[in-house]
């Protein structure tokens, strides 16, 4: 079942003729004698969603923890608004303006939830150090305009009513609202989603990429999944990866015809 | 009746003096996962600071400040220079907290000479006087329950209202989540130890008041504060504070009804029937993290 786009396709090369805003060039990562990816490009444009889809073990993680520093290639070179990035370390990116949800939630458990998403605000804190250990009147004033950009963020995702529960008092599908929420409220230009729609069902997964969707007006979106149907339906290019090579690369009707496709997914749902 | 009331209030002062120490282990705990056994050697010498400054004819209340200051200098700075570079090593981390116990120690020694010495305390140790009868309540022992109680606020206060507070509690329940947010897991750290160093320091000060200070007169207490922290659950702040208090009563009464030499004893009892009974401690949401 493939949802109807809720936006217009661009025209087939619109996508690619944009200057990227985030680009992966000839990536290698090995681990021991594993290649677990090789030669791996992939160029996010502004405003687009990008997704990497591709079977168990293909290497759409350790693509995903390149792009948030986790694991630092081998070979091959990222860049940033055209700019090569040479030391991109996980502390470093909220301030670049990438965030990332992860895989389950990985929600603050002891902390309420307009709390977790305060944390995710945290770049738009203007207080120093040392004042808002003193808290002083002006680190005050941003602690409160903090608590509004979440419970705002909050709102925004349908989530503010559970503002001051612990995560682990809510149903599954709210906790992952809170943790897009939190990721949200940094305001990035680009957002990377790790399996957002994991222990989802139907319903939620259709609001899932309606919200998607709509975020494309404030920031580009890197979206790692399972499900076909929303990966099929949200991205406007995608990235298969299979053996931790780029097997294809292109919009959604083409990438689903695509016979290398076909063949990495053969016996799996995405044959359809 | 009368022996009962004044072991009591013998009782809550300890307490509330071995519930600071237990807090500062705890602060630790939580932030970085080491168990700090120099917190004690810590206090110990940030107390032969305020003895320094004391000796040289300055008011308590200056001794006091140079103490605590001297107390959060010491924490961020065995945090920066000394833990981190252990980082990652949780086992490595405690035989350096180790070596620091013993290594203060022996600083302390050298600088401050190992003889006992007498520590002033800012009020009078005479117990107030309730009709014709003294109790065991001086106005020293009112002023370990407010200053502990002004810390503790302070903390909580802290913790629960400031941004600062809010990032070191995000830092403590997950360094690496909070790291991908943007929050600077490596100050969070440092302070947190600046914190709980300053904690421990105030823990040394109200131990030494009106009594001697020798280099290793922190070594019962840090035994004692240990008991307590694992009774309310190494993880527990809230927990730290009530086991400190039960400690203190506990061994009080000991003190009082079977003789002071069986105290080190009792405190041993305790930590091992807690560790038997409810390992997480008393008030320890273990169980329901280790989902």
């Amino acid at each position: 079942m493939t949802e109807p786009r809720p936006d217009p396709v661009p025209p087939p090369g619109a996508v690619r003729t944009a200057a990227p805003l985030f680009a992966v060039d000839g990536v290698e990562v090995r681990f021991g004698g594993l290649v677990a990816l090789d030669d791996v490009s992939l160029a996010v444009a502004p405003g687009s969603v990008h997704g990497v889809i591709g079977p168990n073990g293909a290497g759409k993680t350790t693509l995903f923890n390149v792009c948030c520093g986790f694991v630092r290639p081998d070979a091959g070179t990222l860049s940033w608004h055209g700019e090569p990035v040479r030391d991109l370390r996980p502390h470093k990116l909220a301030g670049t303006g990438i965030a990332r949800t992860l895989q389950g939630v990985g929600l603050f458990r002891g902390l309420t939830v307009t709390e977790n998403v305060m944390i995710g605000a945290d770049r738009h804190r203007r207080a120093g150090f040392g004042s808002a250990l003193l808290a002083l009147r002006r680190s005050d004033r941003d602690e409160r305009a903090l608590r509004d950009r979440a419970l705002a963020a909050l709102d925004e995702l349908g989530a503010a009513h559970y503002a001051d529960r612990l995560p682990g008092s809510l149903p599954y599908p709210v906790q992952k609202r809170v943790a897009l929420a939190r990721a949200l409220v940094a305001e990035p230009e680009m957002l990377l989603l790790d399996e957002p729609a994991s222990g989802l069902g139907e319903d939620e997964m259709a609001e899932l990429g309606a919200l998607i969707r709509t975020l494309t007006a404030r920031m580009a979106v890197v979206l790692v999944e399972h499900h076909m149907d929303l990966v099929m339906s949200v991205c406007d290019r995608i990235t298969v990866l299979d053996f931790g090579k780029v097997v294809a690369d292109g919009p959604p009707d083409e990438v689903r015809d695509d016979p290398a496709v076909v063949d990495a997914y053969l016996g799996e749902e995405a044959v359809q | 009746m009368q022996q009962f009331v004044n072991t009591t209030l013998t009782g809550i002062g300890q307490g509330a003096i071995y519930a600071a120490f237990a807090l500062a282990l705890v602060l630790i705990w939580r932030s970085t996962r080491v168990v700090n056994f120099a917190q004690g050697a810590m206090a110990m010498f940030t107390t032969y600071l305020a003895l320094a400054v004391i000796e040289r004819g300055a008011p308590y209340w200056v001794a006091l400040l140079v103490a605590l200051a001297g107390g959060l200098v010491l924490g961020a700075g065995v945090e920066r220079l000394v833990v981190r570079r252990v980082a990652g090593n949780e086992m490595a981390a405690v035989i350096v907290t180790l070596g620091l116990f013993v290594a203060f120690q022996a600083v302390a020694s050298i600088l401050f000479g190992a003889t006992f010495k007498s520590f002033p305390a800012p009020v009078g140790l005479q117990g107030f006087t309730i009709g014709s009868t003294t109790v065991a309540f001086t106005p020293f022992t009112v002023f370990i329950l407010v200053s502990v109680g002004v810390v503790l606020a302070g903390l909580v206060a802290l913790f629960r209202f400031t941004n600062v507070g809010l990032r070191m509690r995000a830092t403590a329940f997950s360094p690496e989540v909070s790291r991908l947010l943007g929050v600077p897991v490596g100050r969070m750290l440092t302070l947190g130890w600046a914190l709980a160093a300053l904690v421990g320091s105030l823990a040394g000060l109200l131990i030494a008041g009106g009594s001697l200070v020798y280099p290793a007169y922190m070594d019962t207490v840090i035994v004692y504060g240990f008991v307590a922290a694992v009774l309310g659950g190494l993880d527990s702040p809230g927990g730290a504070v009530v086991g400190g208090l039960a400690i203190g009563l506990g061994l009080s009464y000991v003190t009082g009804y079977l003789g002071s030499e069986l105290v080190p004893l009792a405190a041993l009892a305790a930590l091992v029937a807690v560790l038997l009974v409810r390992p997480q401690g008393l008030f320890a949401r273990a169980a329901a993290r280790r989902v």
